[in-house]
């Protein structure tokens, strides 16, 4: 009953969603008042029912119903209830139940909060939005129906992917999306402004929260996604260039061009029609992301079975999101022109270059993703695209993106002196020299860890000294100071915070890549491996049982120069109802490294094993520099601005931070 | 600065960066892509040089052998013929006979060396290309039949949309 309950939500859902896709838009072609507010009263009515289709799914899931073939196929009456929970997402039709309900949940919060939005505007915004949606709910129905039912049922299911039962994918998809999704408000927002034809500084600040919790919480997804592989995978890795792997970076690279590009129409209403199309081509690479994992037509590392049929349908869904979009923004992009050009040395200068590489970046990272498809369809054979490739073209393009970074907010709007940003920045150089050459007598055998400490350095510093001349740190006296950087706008603290975080990122990317240690070997009980400064004794293994699986649990003894470090205790982990075996990789994780061991299979009897030990150095800085970038994204939404909701610009002028033109001031040329 | 200038300067940097971006990518795709071989395509071809390949098929039954120290010997079928692979490393987890795998490395004197052994995360997951080696060898059939006595018999057939 309770399913069918769900069921018939969804479809609810469905049509309560046609109604918000055609009605408000008439509205707002007629100026019709009660006709744009049923938006609003539909947006909040179908973030309702979806949510209520999503929980009768998560209760079918909680009470172990098998007479549903989605919890069947995904669950097990002897599955710990946090994995009976996430189980709910943890497979492609409830994935898209959850996608369709984050998507439900975005346009219910403007709803809910855009209350000082124009009308016509938030009621154009909700209709695309509802229309996105439609297509997702044809999709679900159609495609991938979580409420089907089993008769007879069986007596118990077959449990979920081991691999999936593991607190960071519990929450990897639900953030992924939250980001992936988020992307479409933002989109909707572009599409109602090219239908009404006007971009201007106040829908550059209506998008900005949109975008940011969106970017926010891609970041977040890509991170936790990153780490789980890290320590779930049992290879060590953190990032394979996989085409999964790219198909959500690739938002998040236009994503961020997009957060920057905003700033330059808000600041100077300039940039309209570029932002507006970055803003179609980051929900466009959403959509294909979701294409290229649910279609399963690249292989992947990361791929699940797939159905190709569904594939069909979300790449027509595709064709005519972007096809539409694209054409609509041919025939009104233009109107939007205005602003005109601006000085290459300027605070929009670089903020310009910034999307540039960033989309050169995401270009680049899209075509060795898709070549493999081109190839084969010109008839060029199979192939794959490996890391190697992802990396030569990647990495040099983000040099110029990061010394760029460092200098960008020092320059003024307007019009910004290079040499005397470069001036500033001189103790960033002298950090940066100081961090490569540190780099350079660790390993003289590659430029690479040379290359990335001096950049990670040089950003670092470099945003450290932005702060400080903003703060008037030394200049002052440290009061003063201190009551400064209370009274910096959050946004500001946001960007220092962000930018600092992808600086450590960077100490942990460098340092990982560069100087990674790996042992493979047989080990047999009381033996000892020695990786770098530690010595790792194997004192054997033995079998534990889990919830709902058996363990081999080794045990290692870890010194550094004869004095005990810590023990680690990898584990191999077999689910007989899933017929899966996971490796629980042992991590002890320090600043200056992780200490990493898998055990692997028994090799010859007599306890002995296949053992592999890593010492991944820097790793924790990698985390601790995303969580800081995240950290940013958020505090820069708690800004006053945003959250005071877009106030007219003439009050905007009066808490707009100094250093900023505000908005109505722009120079027409 | 002109106008016609700034705007110049804009249009160089971006074109700068494509073109750098391209040279990059010319550069690097002839290294690091690796072309697809089924083991009946091995047979037939025979000489591909020092060449960096992908090798996919099934783990053929019985056929795994664990070497001296890390080394493993199996063979990658696609029911049709076979190929003998040599890999020294740790296995993925969901590496076992009857089950879809590929592998990247080097053919060597008829023995495929392997770099790398690809994991997947779900059992009745079937990379693409080793679903379409498998058809090509009109071996496809059986794969079905094969997969059924392999476990998959357990789930009721009728119930599903």
């Amino acid at each position: 009953m309770i399913v069918e309950l769900g069921h018939f939500a969804l479809i609810l859902a469905l049509a309560v969603a046609v109604i918000q896709g055609t009605l408000p838009m008439l509205g707002a072609a007629r100026n019709h008042g009660p006709w744009m507010e049923l938006a609003r009263t539909a947006a909040l009515g179908q973030v309702a029912l979806v949510g209520l289709s999503f929980a009768c799914l998560m209760y079918a899931y909680v009470v172990s119903d098998f007479s549903v073939v989605n919890v069947v196929r995904n669950s097990h009456s002897l599955k710990p209830m946090l994995y009976k929970v996430s189980g709910t997402w943890g497979n492609h039709e409830g994935s898209m139940l959850l996608w369709v309900l984050i998507l439900a949940l975005f346009g219910a919060a403007v709803a809910a909060w855009g209350r000082n939005l124009p009308p016509a505007l938030k009621a154009r915004t909700l209709a695309v939005q509802a229309w996105i949606a439609v297509g997702f709910y044809l999709f679900i129905l159609l495609t991938s129906n979580p409420f089907v039912r089993m008769l007879p049922p069986p007596a118990d299911g077959l449990g979920l992917n081991p691999l999936l039962q593991d607190p960071g994918l519990a929450f990897h998809p639900p953030l992924l999306y939250l980001g992936y999704v988020g992307f479409s408000i933002v989109f909707s927002f572009a599409i109602a402004a090219l239908i009404e034809g006007r971009v201007d500084a106040a829908w550059a600040r209506w998008v900005r929260p949109w975008t940011l919790s969106a970017w926010a919480f891609l970041t977040a997804g890509i991170a936790l996604g990153s780490w789980w592989a890290y320590y779930e995978l049992g290879w060590g890795g953190w990032w394979f260039w996989d085409p999964v792997e790219n198909a959500s970076f690739l938002p998040w690279l236009t994503g961020t061009a997009l957060l920057h590009s905003a700033i330059v129409v808000e600041k100077r209403e300039t940039l309209k029609a570029w932002t507006i199309f970055l803003a179609i081509v980051t929900f466009g690479l959403s959509l294909l992301g979701t294409f290229l994992v649910r279609s399963g037509v690249l292989t992947s590392v990361h791929a699940f079975a797939t159905d190709p049929t569904r594939g069909v349908f979300i790449l027509l869904l595709l064709v005519i999101v972007l096809g539409g979009s694209f054409a609509l923004f041919a025939w009104r992009g233009p109107q939007l022109a205005g602003g005109g050009l601006f000085r290459p040395v300027s605070r929009e200068g670089g903020l310009l270059l910034n999307n540039l590489i960033l989309c050169t970046a995401a270009a680049a990272v899209l075509l060795g993703t898709l070549y493999p498809l081109m190839l084969e369809a010109v008839g060029g054979g199979k192939v794959s695209v490996g890391p190697p490739f992802f990396n030569a073209v990647f990495v040099p393009l983000m040099v110029p993106l990061i010394i760029a970074m460092a200098v960008g907010p020092l320059l003024p709007w307007k019009r910004g002196d290079l040499g005397g940003a470069l001036q500033r920045l001189w103790i960033a150089g002298a950090a940066a020299a100081v961090a490569g050459a540190w780099a350079w007598t660790r390993d003289m055998s590659t430029l690479l860890g040379l290359l990335g400490m001096a950049m990670a350095a040089w950003l670092l510093v470099g945003t450290l000294v932005e702060l400080a001349g903003r703060i008037q740190l030394f200049r002052a006296p440290v009061t003063e100071s201190l009551r400064r950087l209370v009274g910096l706008p959050r946004s500001a603290i946001g960007m220092t915070l962000a930018h600092a975080g992808l600086a450590i990122a960077l100490v942990g990317m460098t340092g990982d890549s560069v100087w990674k240690l790996e042992s493979i070997q047989v080990t047999a009980p009381g033996e000892t491996v020695t990786v770098g400064r530690h010595s790792y004794t194997f004192e054997g293994a033995r079998e534990v049982t889990g919830p709902n699986y058996l363990a081999i649990r080794g045990s290692f003894r870890v010194e550094r120069d004869g004095r005990p470090v810590t023990t680690l205790e990898p584990e191999r982990r077999r689910y007989p109802v899933e017929r899966g075996e996971t490796t629980e990789a042992a991590i002890h994780p320090t600043w200056l490294g992780d200490l990493y061991v898998t055990l692997g299979d028994s090799q010859g009897g007599e306890g002995a094993f296949v053992t592999r030990i890593y010492f991944n150095p820097f790793i924790v800085w990698l985390w601790t520099g995303v969580g800081l970038m995240v950290g940013g994204g958020l505090v820069s939404l708690a800004d006053r601005r945003l959250r005071v909701g877009a106030p007219a610009p003439r009050r905007a002028r009066a808490t707009a931070p100094s250093p900023s033109a505000p908005a109505t001031e722009t120079v027409t040329p | 600065m002109k106008r016609k200038h700034k705007r110049l300067t804009f249009v160089a940097v971006g074109l700068g960066l494509l073109g750098l971006a391209a040279a990059l990518f010319v550069s690097a795709i002839g290294d690091s892509v690796a072309f697809f071989h089924s083991p009946s395509d091995l047979a037939n071809q025979g000489d591909l040089g020092d060449r960096r390949i992908r090798v996919g098929g099934l783990v053929e039954e019985g056929s795994i052998e664990r070497g001296h120290g890390t080394e493993v010997r199996f063979r990658v079928t696609d029911l049709a013929r076979s190929v003998p692979v040599v890999y020294v490393g740790i296995l993925p987890d969901l590496f076992r006979e009857g089950q879809g795998v590929v592998a990247q490395g080097r053919l060597r004197g008829g023995v495929f060396v392997a770099e790398e052994v690809l994991a997947r995360h779900d059992e009745t997951y079937m990379p693409p290309e080793v679903a379409e080696a498998l058809k090509q060898a009109g071996t496809w059939q059986h794969m079905g039949q094969h997969m059924e006595a392999a476990g998959a018999a357990s789930m009721p057939a009728d119930g599903y949309q």
